[in-house]
């Protein structure tokens, strides 16, 4: 049950862009292609999830086992750019079609606050093995969410008559400020 | 090398005009003081890296350019925590996981990538200096704009008076979506005029 809490808390409640602000880059970016943002949804809960299982036991057993905690952010910044590397020689081999969509995105998850502030949330809640892979899944899964929302509401936004000033950023965070107003709905639905 | 400090603040505001480093932009701006550190330590990192990889610029490889970069700007944000928290504690706990969030703030690196990694120091500096301080600059101005109109004050003087009630989601996420959306759309309006 406490595993269900977790994730329905990281999708809905907590999500990572419209509650914690991370991986607002990416959200903004976004084109109002319903597909690219699926696909750049799913690769990064993919490099996520892996981000929470690898840390999870860096942190554990080098980290803390060897009292090296200072080289927290090194490590998990290293972590991270290598997964991304490496999700990305694994598409161009198997899945060029999504290669070639996601190409320009791909390096762009280095610097994406989700996947590092995922690794920093999941040492400051001291989460276990099981725990950690199941937020790093859910955080994923609600990130997505968040892009697909977007995408979809920015494809209706094209064909409206904005304010010149609000065109391009201002509409994106004004509709984002929005989205965060109706996820606050959803609070309630996870004890605290 | 005027022009490379001055772009910075106006012109290429990083997050007015360029939209970058977001995350930090949004999250911690819910007082002046708070926008005020975070802009600061961000601006040390700026510079800090900014020196670090415009003087070894002949010596890394291009292919694992990134890399060293994320290395060498993760170094300088462990040093800019370990000062937080041992000198000014209770800023580092509001800022929380935000502050070693400054690795991942796309405008140091994208700064790294366009500018330090190709320009000698001296101009690199400069450039920091002023990526840096418009940072700053945008979220003091977000900072302040929540925090008055959260309870009436700025840097906890009191600015509205006592009749005044507070707002809460001035410091919800919602909220600092919506200013930040009216502050871009005010930004573009204004230099777009001059």
């Amino acid at each position: 049950m406490e595993l269900f809490f977790i994730f329905v808390a990281i999708v809905l409640t907590q999500n990572f862009v419209l509650h914690y602000f991370l991986g607002i880059c990416p959200f903004l970016g976004v084109s109002d292609e319903m597909e690219a943002a699926f696909g750049m949804g799913i690769a990064t809960t993919f490099v996520m999830t892996l981000t929470a299982i690898i840390t999870w036991n860096i942190n554990t057993f080098i980290l803390e086992g060897f009292g090296v905690q200072f080289l927290e952010y090194v490590s998990f910044i290293l972590v991270i750019a290598s997964l991304v590397q490496l999700v990305e020689m694994f598409l161009k081999k198997y899945v060029p079609e999504l290669y070639k969509t996601l190409g320009i995105y791909l390096p762009l998850i280095t610097t994406n606050c989700a996947v590092m502030g995922l690794a920093l949330f999941m040492v400051l809640r001291d989460y276990n093995f099981v725990q950690s892979a199941i937020f790093g899944f859910g955080a994923g899964v609600g990130f997505t969410l968040a892009l697909i929302i977007m995408a979809g509401i920015r494809s209706e936004l094209m064909e409206e008559a904005i304010p010149e000033p609000f065109r391009g950023t201002g509409i994106t965070l004004l509709t984002a400020g929005l989205l965060a107003l109706a996820f606050m709905g959803f609070s309630g639905l996870v004890p605290v | 090398m005027l022009k490379d400090f001055v772009k910075g603040i106006w012109r290429e505001n990083p997050v007015f005009v360029q939209v970058l480093g977001m995350c930090p932009t949004l999250a911690v701006t819910t007082s002046l003081i708070n926008g005020l550190s975070m802009g600061l330590a961000t601006t040390f990192v700026l510079i800090a890296s900014g020196l670090a990889i415009s003087s070894l610029r002949k010596v890394i490889p291009d292919q694992v350019r990134i890399a060293s970069f994320m290395i060498i700007i993760a170094s300088f944000v462990t040093v800019v925590k370990l000062l937080f928290e041992a000198h000014i504690p209770t800023i580092s706990t509001q800022l929380g996981p935000y502050l070693p969030l400054i690795v991942t703030n796309c405008i140091i690196l994208g700064r790294q990538e366009a500018f330090a990694s190709k320009e000698p120091v001296s101009r690199s500096l400069m450039d920091a200096l002023g990526m840096g301080l418009g940072f700053a600059f945008a979220l003091v101005v977000l900072g302040s704009v929540r925090e008055l109109f959260y309870q009436g004050t700025i840097a906890d003087v009191e600015i509205l008076g006592s009749w005044y009630k507070s707002m809460i989601i001035m410091v919800q996420p919602a909220g600092a979506f919506i200013s930040l959306s009216i502050l871009v759309a005010l930004f573009k309006k204004l230099s777009s005029r001059g």
